[in-house]
């Protein structure tokens, strides 16, 4: 049987998809469902002096109204799950509704629970509450001046970590070095806007004590276990569900306390409640990413050898530190300042920062594109300083091929990799030298073309549980699989991530029906609710297929161990006389003397026959912790052409050679690549959170916040490199977020590029046309 | 005080009661039980609640439910005929054209309407007739290599 591992089937969960038939939570309706809507705040940082909730309570339909007050010792505040050791951290818990003072804009008021969403909605209008407007700070490095207005107390500067990394000695090595450059860089903050908001459905069994959750819900298991602390629940007692998720790229991932929320609502009323977010609700009440203002250094000497960098970041963390939030900035950013190069002499300081701001978490590469923007953009700078072309550089510092597996001045151990190889590919299908000669062209004609690299690496398959401990992270990092078998050899395949969007009911198949020799269609992946399958972390950091794939290929194999010996014994032969051939067990050399998997289904299931020792049934289960995280990397190399009358920038091409290992199914790898890249080309170019100073969220809908539309967006060529990761049994890393990790800088550094000639060393993204034009006319350079 | 409204939804005569207020996309996903029809936003940007009156794309979250009275309403789960998928439908499926899946329905009917009047559409038409739907993970290359396909299905 020809092996679907490699094959780009069609994936399994379109039919219901492209049907209208998917189940998203919004879609669900219970017997005597209600609604809830939150009142939210519309100051910035405001003390709440009085709340008047009797019209909304006396308004027909409504069914029960919240307040801070109300849920007092009954819903706990939001807990932050993430605090990296070593950075004296300060987490203000965040209470579920605000009861003295609001933080920002979207900050949660009150609770309404009606009989329909209009009325719900209707109602929070007519609470009547009574603000002190304080000061407002939405600047992540102004938040930390004197006399900046002060967010919680026993936290000065609003500084609530100050994270350190280190390794070699960069001052030593900034003291002695011939050259060295330096930058400032604003790493804008996003919204992460999946299309489909947030949402809960909550149902409360009294009799039982049993509550179910659905939930939009990267990680089903990480909810359960939050609002079991959230609401004082035990965690048996809490069933989570997340069916279809409309996308995550982790705003998925937090535990907020809408959902909490929406669950004590229903114990309260006794009836189950719903509630959806609408888009402006979403844009200011579901997390944010990004928001780092950096001032980074690169040092070397003249011949181009990198050998030293350091940065001193501040993080916005927003008015409270979310789930993750701690370890975004931190441990996925700061450890990854090496990029794909030797660089010996390391030295960061991270502050997180409170401001009166929504919430900061992951989004799509989460701390990884902001250390690779940065590292990225100084190998530019640098080359540039030295007069080298910015390919040869990246070349001379790359970690070579033979000094894998290489440990990085941060002390990350990266797992493999060939980044030569990527960057020659990736230079050789954009044609570089072509390419160079062309802009010399265009340049005496007065266009300006740039050319941008990117050779990133990336830390993903979110990874060693031992590590997870080690740096602050509020649960362990390993996977979970439930094979089981039916009698008649279906397989259905329980797992603790939760794909949306990612393709695993189709890849995961694709490994199961590999290892039996079964039609996929005898296999079925079920995720997402925690009463089904075991504990797990997740899908987020590019770790389902790394980690899931490897618990599941793990407990597949235990099932096919178990069914060797019951094959052995039904044939009377010795296991080592049987070979695994077209779907099932043969005495070596005599094709006649078989036994097929369904076969052995159904007898290890009926245990008619069993051996001596061997238990009925057919099922396995498997935790897989990985050694180490999986590192994948590539080049990204794309070519525009800036109009220097109007600012706008056009991509030419773009060009990725990523490597992420195996491919399970290449047409889903493809696809996480050009959504990837889509989004960071996003990011590059129009996509930005705008506060005005008084904490008003002025992106606060779509039609301000500039989501990439067709129209705009280039066509991605796609490449790959192949190189085996040896930390888990597929040999695979992750490709969710390489995308993005590697495009914002790309097409930055090509924009920046293509300026070059007028003086331009950095534009802070996203390089819009009227960024571009200011650059232009700022340096003054004579666009003719 | 809730009106009836008397029209045709995926073929057949349906009659609800609504609020002068309700959008036709609330009526389809709360009343009908229609929950193909997704709603992403609340300004009319990302798409995802586009069906067709008369044959045509419009957004369901921008059109009152008592607009749609006496007119055939198509919402994504009246595409396919008789148990057989629609073209698009099929080439969304072949070409990888979604990922999660929540744009999906307003993708489809949007593209649907575009090659019912353009059966034909080069790469930047079929671009640009879809820039009233936001996919969020596709990237859009496949979507459009999608409708492509589609059209020369």
């Amino acid at each position: 049987m020809a092996t679907l591992f490699g094959s780009g089937i069609k994936r399994r969960e379109d039919p219901r998809l492209i049907t209208g038939e998917g189940s998203f939570v919004d879609d669900i309706k219970l017997y005597g469902l209600t609604y809830a809507a939150i009142l939210r705040s519309p100051h910035a940082h405001a003390k709440i002096k009085r709340i008047d909730a009797s019209a909304a309570k006396k308004t027909r339909g409504v069914i029960a109204v919240f307040t801070g007050r109300d849920i007092e010792g009954k819903v706990n505040p939001v807990p932050c799950a993430w605090n990296p050791p070593g950075c004296d951290i300060k987490t203000p818990p965040h209470p579920a509704l605000a009861v003295d003072t609001v933080r920002y804009v979207g900050d949660g008021v009150a609770l309404v629970v009606a009989e329909s969403r209009a009325i719900a909605r209707d109602a929070i209008d007519l609470i009547d509450v009574d603000y002190e407007p304080l000061a407002a700070v939405v600047d992540p490095e102004a938040a930390t001046r004197p006399g900046a207005p002060q967010l919680h107390d026993g936290i000065p500067s609003n500084i609530g970590f100050t994270w350190p990394v280190a390794g070699g000695d960069a001052d030593a090595a900034f003291d002695g070095a011939e050259v060295s450059v330096s930058l400032r860089i604003v790493q804008q903050r996003l919204l992460p806007t999946a299309i489909e908001p947030r949402a809960a459905v909550a149902s409360f069994n009294k009799a039982t004590g049993q509550l179910t959750l659905w939930a939009t819900s990267q990680n089903p298991h990480i909810h359960r276990f939050l609002c079991s602390l959230i609401l004082g629940i035990p965690e048996h007692r809490i069933r989570v569900i997340s069916p279809d998720v409309g996308g995550g790229f982790g705003s998925k991932i937090p535990t907020y306390a809408d959902e909490a929320l929406t669950a004590f609502a229903a114990m309260a009323v006794g009836r189950p409640v719903k509630w959806t977010e609408d888009r402006s609700e979403n844009y200011k009440a579901t997390i944010h990413g990004r928001d780092h203002v950096e001032y980074v250094e690169m040092c070397g000497s003249k011949d181009g050898t990198i050998t030293g960098l350091r940065t001193r970041v501040y993080a916005g963390l927003g008015a409270y530190a979310s789930t993750a939030g701690p370890g975004i900035p931190t441990i996925l950013h700061g450890l990854m300042y090496s990029g794909s190069y030797m660089i010996p002499n390391i030295k960061g300081t991270v502050y997180g920062v409170y401001t009166t701001t929504t919430p900061v978490d992951a989004y799509r590469g989460a701390g990884r594109p902001e250390a690779t923007f940065l590292v990225e953009r100084l190998v530019d700078t640098f080359a540039r300083k030295v007069a080298m072309d910015p390919a040869d550089v990246r070349r001379k510092n790359m970690i070579p091929a033979a000094k894998m597996p290489y440990t990085v001045a941060t002390g990350l151990t990266y797992d493999s990799g060939n980044y030569h190889g990527a960057l020659d590919k990736a230079l050789g299908l954009i044609d570089y030298k072509a390419f160079r000669a062309e802009q010399k062209k265009a340049r005496a004609e007065g266009r300006f073309l740039g050319i941008g690299l990117s050779s990133y690496t990336e830390i993903c398959g979110l990874g060693p549980s031992q590590v997870a401990g080690a740096v602050g992270f509020g649960g362990g990092l390993y996977e979970s699989a439930i094979v089981r078998v039916y009698p008649t050899g279906v397989v259905r395949v329980y797992i603790g991530v939760r794909p949306h969007g990612q393709g695993e009911e189709t890849t995961f198949a694709q490994i199961v029906a590999d290892e039996f020799g079964v039609p996929i269609e005898n296999v079925e992946i079920v995720a997402g609710d925690t009463e089904a399958t075991p504990q797990g972390w997740g899908t987020y950091g590019s770790r389902t297929t790394a980690v899931g794939g490897g618990a599941l290929k793990i407990a597949a194999v235990r099932v096919k161990e178990k069914i060797r010996k019951l094959a052995a014994h039904l044939l009377e032969v010795s296991d080592e006389d049987l070979e695994w051939k077209d779907g099932g067990f043969q005495v070596k050399g005599s094709p006649g003397q078989k036994k097929t998997f369904a076969d052995l289904a159904l007898m290890a299931n009926v245990a008619w026959n069993m051996p001596a020792g061997l238990e009925p049934g057919l099922e396995a289960s498997a935790f897989f912790d990985p050694s180490n995280f999986v590192f994948p990397y590539g080049t990204h190399i794309c070519t525009v052409e800036v109009d220097v009358e109007t600012g706008e920038t056009r991509i030419l091409r773009y060009v990725c050679v990523d490597d992420c290992g195996p491919h399970i199914n290449p047409m889903i790898v493809e696809g996480q690549v050009h959504g990837g890249v889509i989004q960071g080309i996003g990011e590059a170019l129009q996509e930005i959170a705008v506060y005005d100073d008084n904490g008003q969220l002025l992106t606060g809908t779509m039609m301000d916040y500039a989501v990439p539309r067709a129209s705009q967006m280039p066509k991605i060529e796609s490449h790959f490199t192949y190189t085996p990761s040896p930390v888990n049994p597929l040999g695979v890393k992750g490709i969710g977020e390489a995308g993005t990790i590697a495009s914002s800088v790309c097409v930055t550094n090509a924009i920046v590029d293509a300026l070059g000639p007028l003086g331009i060393t950095h534009i802070d993204k996203p390089l819009t046309p009227a960024r571009v034009w200011a650059a232009i006319q700022q340096a003054n350079g004579g666009a003719r | 005080m809730k009106r009836t409204i008397e029209f045709f939804v995926n073929g057949e005569a349906r009659s609800v009661d609504v609020e002068p207020r309700a959008l036709l996309v609330h009526v389809l996903r709360d009343d009908l039980d229609l929950t193909g029809t997704h709603i992403g936003c609340d300004t009319s940007q990302c798409g995802a609640c586009t069906v067709h009156i008369d044959g045509r794309a419009v957004k369901s979250c921008n059109v009152l439910a008592v607009q749609a009275a006496g007119r055939r309403v198509t919402t994504i789960e009246g595409l396919a005929k008789n148990g057989k998928l629609h073209a698009l439908q099929n080439a969304f499926w072949e070409k990888h054209g979604l990922q999660c899946g929540f744009c999906t329905p307003g993708m489809i009917m949007t593209a649907a309407d575009l090659l019912a009047s353009n059966p034909a559409p080069s790469e930047d038409e079929i671009r640009h007739a879809l820039e009233g739907n936001y996919c969020r993970c596709t990237g859009y290359q496949n979507i459009v290599a999608a409708v492509k396909a589609a059209a020369g299905a």
